[in-house]
């Protein structure tokens, strides 16, 4: 029955945010399931971080309530916190310590003191990659060092969820990827339930179970990313540049689905390549392009714009 | 060493009823203690450059008005009788330096914790609530004054200018003027969108309280208004009560002084905590 069970890691039912007059987050509804990974995508100002803060507890929900592990995010933030092992968007290490210091110095916060939280701490360098640099200052680290090092923070305390706000926002491809690995292995060794926002869709498609989709502080639909992009807008998409007013008339009156940007024209063809063929043969000096759909494509066609700006 | 913060009293909160501004008081806890303990580290670890020179400072004010100007007027008059100028200056410095190591702390070097390093982001992702670091900020701004005042008052005593065992109450002094200060300069912090506004403040309020609260030269030399005036300022009741406990008399308007010393903190604490939070929480 509904009382034995569990409480679920986040439920969150008709949340609102806004600040004065604008409002950030417009009515969501979204759960997050025991170790799922879930990734709120969309582009900058969509809601998503705002989101996140509410549940996080950093900011004061305008209507609407979210329990995380079934304690009330307005009621009882402490135990909450407790719970949670949270990777802002924004590095806030402190510059005036080591490495080491800043870890033990974060542990404290949570009455995690003593021999035991040294040996944490090894195990969580060990971890992230970072053994060597344990006594090195702040400033001697690279960027994806830091974001590392953001990341075993928020594994101190054992969190049951982890929250990762952007976790690879500005690092360079190597870093990301060495990121999403060790996400990856958390995940797979340690089972850890994970509530992340990005604005890149193929951080997306790596790391979540199953993603939601926000735009303009409402959620446009989610789901797993595979099935999300099959069910969506099919396997393949025909991507074209430089084009005439014809193609885009052609296509149009093919009554193929497409999408267009400022200067992109996609075309969702679920007949296996049959309006690559045809556009060949209609415009042979036309340049086309096929390659795999992905959630970009979900997004623009639902939002009628693309992830980035 | 375990602090536990409790939680506030759980109860519904009407969908959308944002909360009160007395509740703040309520949610400050004992895990202020741990924001004080990251103050204190970081102290440690920067004390060669963040403490010792600015206690040279005043050692350079002693030397230079103390024996300097001191050369030239020699006693100045106080309660009733001339006093070397020696005798009543260094006392002032000491209360200058309440004002100076608590609003400091909690204006410039604040600041820089919360907006350029983010280190209250870092915190408020732990148990820790907002009204927490507020507190302990607090508290530690008033730390720094008794530190430093501590040492000047070693440093002074060796000269002869101060009168044991009165003298020690210096100390508390310094951390009631402490208190004050820092919540004055919370308050502070509280409304300047950027950091270069402290200058306004810091210029109107802190700098003529530096020269004309009896810091340097007796209020009474002045004209009767202005007396009146420097009265109402803080620091002139703090560095009367300084002076007081340093030559081993009873100042003038003592407990009336302490009484609005204290009235005066617990009033700019509390308006610090609800500033604070509204600037911090949005």
């Amino acid at each position: 029955m509904a009382e034995t069970a569990a409480p679920l890691p986040i439920e969150a039912t008709g949340l609102i945010k806004r600040y004065g007059s604008f409002t950030a987050v417009d009515g969501i509804d979204f759960t997050v399931r025991e170790g799922e990974c879930v990734g709120f995508l969309g582009p900058n100002g969509a809601g998503k971080t705002t989101t996140v803060r509410m549940v996080t507890c950093f900011t004061p929900v305008t209507e609407g309530r979210a329990r995380v592990f079934g304690l009330d995010v307005s009621i009882r933030p402490r135990e909450i916190k407790r719970l949670l092992g949270i990777c802002p968007q924004e590095d806030n290490l402190d510059p005036d310590f080591s490495v080491l210091k800043n870890l033990l110095v974060y542990a404290r916060y949570f009455d995690l003191t003593g021999p035991g939280i040294r040996d944490r701490v090894e195990e969580l360098l060990a971890l992230m990659q970072l053994t060597d640099k344990i006594h090195a200052n702040i400033r001697e680290l690279s960027g994806g060092m830091k974001r590392r090092l953001m990341l075993a923070r928020a594994l101190l305390n054992n969190p049951r969820l982890l929250v990762l706000d952007e976790p690879t926002g500005g690092l360079d491809p190597q870093a990301r990827h060495l990121m999403w690995q060790r996400v990856r292995s958390l995940r797979a060794n340690e089972g850890v339930t994970v509530l992340m926002t990005t604005h890149y869709m193929e951080e997306a498609s790596q790391l979540c179970d199953r993603v939601i989709l926000m735009e303009g502080g409402k959620i446009l639909l989610e789901g797993a990313p595979p099935a999300l992009v099959e069910q969506e807008v099919g396997r393949e998409v025909l991507e074209m540049w430089d084009y005439p007013a014809e193609v885009r008339e052609f296509v149009r009156l093919a009554s193929w689905r497409f999408e267009e940007t400022e200067d992109r024209l996609y075309v969702y063809d679920r007949d296996r390549g049959r309006a690559s063929e045809e556009i060949a043969r209609r415009f042979p000096h036309q340049e086309r392009l096929i390659r795999q759909a992905t959630l970009e494509d979900v997004f623009l066609h639902h939002a009628g714009r693309t992830l980035k700006e | 060493m375990v602090i536990r913060g409790a939680d506030e009293h759980e109860r519904a909160r009407p969908k959308g009823e944002p909360m009160k501004w007395y509740e703040v008081f309520a949610r400050v806890s004992p895990l202020a203690l741990r924001v004080w303990q990251r103050n204190a580290d970081v102290f440690r670890t920067t004390i060669l450059v963040n403490f010792i020179p600015p206690l040279l400072e005043p050692v350079l004010y002693i030397v230079a008005f103390g024996f300097g100007l001191g050369s030239l007027i020699k006693t100045v008059p106080y309660q009733g009788r001339q006093l070397p100028y020696l005798a009543f200056m260094a006392p002032g410095v000491i209360s200058v330096a309440v004002m100076f190591w608590s609003y400091f702390e909690t204006t410039y070097t604040c600041f820089v914790r919360m907006y350029y390093q983010r280190t209250f982001d870092a915190i408020i992702a732990t148990p820790l609530l907002v009204e927490d670091v507020i507190a302990g900020e607090w508290i530690w701004g008033a730390t720094k004054s008794v530190m430093a005042c501590s040492i000047m008052l070693v440093g002074i005593s060796c000269f002869g200018l101060a009168h044991w065992p009165s003298a020690v109450l210096v100390i508390p002094l310094a951390g009631l003027g402490g208190l004050l200060f820092a919540a004055l300069g919370l308050i502070t912090t509280s409304l300047v969108p950027q950091i270069e506004q402290f200058n306004l403040p810091t210029f109107i309020i802190i700098f003529p309280m530096f020269l004309f609260s009896g810091t340097f030269f007796p209020i009474d030399i002045l004209p009767a208004w202005a007396v009146h005036v420097a009265w109402v300022l803080p620091l002139t009741h703090i560095s009367s009560l300084i002076r007081g406990a340093c030559l081993g008399e009873v100042p003038p308007h003592m407990l009336a002084g302490i009484g609005y010393l204290v009235a005066m903190t617990l009033a700019a604490a509390g308006l610090a905590l609800v500033l604070m939070r509204r600037r911090l929480v949005k």
